[in-house]
Formats: C-alpha cells, structure tokens, sequence
C-alpha cells in the first residue's frame, strides 16, 4: 500500500491584485492538495492559515503575485513573491495590529493588522525580503514530524 | 448545541441546502475581520460575521469552521452562496445585531473560540 | 448603567479619558467595519470593536458614544490614546473575545437598541 505522505508535491498559484472576489482561492487549493496528500490536519491549518494571509497581502496591497509551493515528506516550503509597493518597516509590520491598510480596505474587513503575525505564529521559518518600490518576497517553511 | 437550535435562537434563515441539522456546536468566532478568525488558536465551530463575502467563506475553509451565520440581514451574493455550497459549509443569515446574536448564544452557554495567547 | 459599572464588573482597563467615566450606557454594538457602525450605532452605546487606529475615536465623538471597548487585549496605538483623551472617549481594554463582553454585557441586561 502506498504511504500518502511518502509523495512530494510542487507547483505555483498566480495571484491578482485587488481582486477581492477570488481571494484566498490558491490557499484553499494548498489546503486540499495537503489534505489529499494525507497530511497531518494540525499542520494542514498552520501552513493553510500562513498561505492565506500571505495570499491577502498580496490582493490587499499589490498589483500581482506569485504562490510557488513545494511539499515533501519532511516540509512545506512556500515562497509569495509580489510587485507591489514593498514593506517600509518590517518590524512595525510584524507587530499585531499594526497596518497601513486604506480606510477602503478596512472598511471592507481587511487589514486589521494581523496577517504577517499570523504567518510568524504558524510557520517554523519566515523570511521576509522587502525593497519599498519594487516588491516584497516571503519565504515560508513548516516542518513536517515524521511519523 | 445544534446548529439547528442555533438557527432559532438567532431566528435565521438558512441559505444553502447543506444543512447539518445536528451539527455540534460549541465555540464561537464573532468578529467582522477575517485575520482575526486566523489568529485563534482554534477558530471554533461557528463564525458569526458581518463581512458577507466569499472571503468569509474562504476563511472559515482555511480554519477549518463549520458553520457561518452572516449577522446585521445583509444577504450575500449568489456566488458567496455557491462557494459555501461547493465547500459544504452551511450558510445562515440572520438580522439581528452582531451584539445581540451573541449576547443569546452566550446565554446559552455557548462560548468563544480559544485564544492563540 | 454608568460606564464605571462596566469597568468594574468586567474587569476592564481603562486606558483614556478616566474623568468621563460617569457617562450613561444605553445600549451595546459589536462591530469592526467602521461603515456600518458609522451608519448603525446609536448614541450613548458603548462600541466592541478590535480595531486600534485612531479612526475609531472620531467615529465614537461623531456618534456621541459612552466609550470604547477593545477586545482580546488590543493596545490602542498612541494616536488612538492621545486622541481619545483630547475628546474624552474612554477606551477600555479587555482580555476576552467580543463574543463574551458581548455576553456577559447581555448578562447585565444592556441591548442593542
């Protein structure tokens, strides 16, 4: 019988900007190919969760972006690369609260501040590479326990 | 308690044809701001939300909630209903206040969702 | 009932505007999109809200509100306190969800008018 989580998996997600109507589509497509590939449901929600607000961000704040993901027996990796306005100051960015979200977008539920401590509190790695005026690119890992 | 005694408390209307009239609930998530869902360490079984949108819809997926009641009556888009539909997640609406849904289910002895810390 | 009796049966901290708070509650709204508190909240209510920004103290002024309550432990920024303190908005802090202020407010027997 072949061992589900013995399967790696990669691929990528394209992302749009501002189109609030199909955001969060690309997590939710991680999370079932995670769950279809037997993963554990605990680490199904972290890196679900981590996709999500990365994905959010990206609708939220910028023109495009991109979702690559990379799943194997040991890890999750999942890099979001955006062209949008980058991040001026990571660690205000990183405290919970904290956003430079238009009335707009808040008005609408969004940016309330939460999204990249959500990502640090679910992920085992998170490496942020900003530069304001070109993009911002954010890599996450989580770890898989071996069974 | 059921989502169906959830439904009459609140007085709700049920939008989609998955309805699990013995669903269990117990924790609850109110808040109109998605994030916020996320940063429970459990989101619970029920979202209460005025953000009527399939974002809301898309959240309660990543987080695993079972059931959302959009609050304030304001009625959802056709598409907000067939994502729900397409992810099995019921959909109520009902036209009390955010306040007041709470306040009942909290008589109830319905509780919120556990908190990241 | 009074603010203060808020305060002290749900164990809030205040953060702002201590003096003011003799003011008399009528009713209770939880809601974090500031539309439709803007278009819904009634006077004299005590708004349950998360967010933070300093949006949330013209709003309160605006629609006369007897204060601010900010759930599971949200800190209001400087802006927000400084702001808060200059119009005599009382902004409270708590550490439950706003589905048990809620509660335990609906407890107390305040509505939502």
């Amino acid at each position: 019988m072949q061992d589900k989580s013995a399967k790696t998996a990669e691929g990528v997600f394209f992302i749009t900007g501002k189109d609030f109507a199909n955001a969060g589509v690309a997590s939710c497509e991680l999370k079932s190919i995670l769950e279809k590939m037997g993963v554990d449901r605990g680490i199904v929600r972290r890196a679900s969760i981590a996709a999500f607000e990365a994905e959010m961000n990206v609708v939220i704040y910028t023109p495009a972006g991109m979702m690559r993901y990379k799943i194997t027996p040991d890890y999750i990796k999942i890099v979001v690369e955006d062209v949008g306005p980058g991040i001026e100051n990571i660690d205000l960015a990183m405290t919970e609260g904290y956003s430079t979200a238009s009335d707009d977008i808040r008005s609408m539920g969004f940016g309330s501040g939460m999204g990249l401590p959500n990502i640090k509190r679910n992920t085992d790695e998170l490496n942020i590479l900003s530069i304001p005026g070109i993009g911002t690119t954010l890599e996450i890992v989580i770890n898989i326990k071996k069974e | 308690m059921t989502l169906n005694e959830v439904k009459d408390i609140l007085q709700a209307e049920v939008l989609t044809s998955n309805f699990d009239t013995d669903m269990h609930i117990e924790l609850v998530c109110s808040t109109d701001l998605m994030s916020d869902v996320l940063a429970f360490s459990q989101s619970g079984d029920l979202l209460l939300t005025g953000l009527v949108d399939g974002a809301a819809v898309r959240t309660a997926d990543i987080a695993h909630v079972k059931a959302i009641v959009f609050v304030r009556g304001k009625r959802p888009s056709k598409e907000t209903v067939a994502l729900a539909e397409e992810k099995k997640i019921p959909l109520l609406i009902t036209k009390l206040s955010m306040f007041e849904s709470c306040g009942r289910l909290y008589v109830k002895n319905l509780r919120s969702s556990i908190n990241a810390g | 009932m009074k603010l203060q009796e808020l305060v002290d049966s749900l164990s809030l901290v205040v953060k702002t505007a201590s003096a003011h708070l003799t003011k008399e509650v009528t009713g209770g709204y939880v809601s974090d999109l500031l539309s439709d508190v803007i278009a819904n909240i009634k006077e004299g209510s005590v708004w349950i809200t998360l967010q933070t920004h300093q949006n949330i103290v013209a709003v309160a002024t605006l629609k006369e509100l007897s204060g601010i309550i900010l759930v599971n432990n949200r800190t209001p920024d400087a802006d927000t306190l400084k702001k808060a303190d200059g119009e005599g908005i009382p902004i409270l802090v708590s550490s439950l969800s706003a589905f048990e202020i809620a509660g335990l407010l609906y407890n107390l027997g305040l509505r939502c008018r």
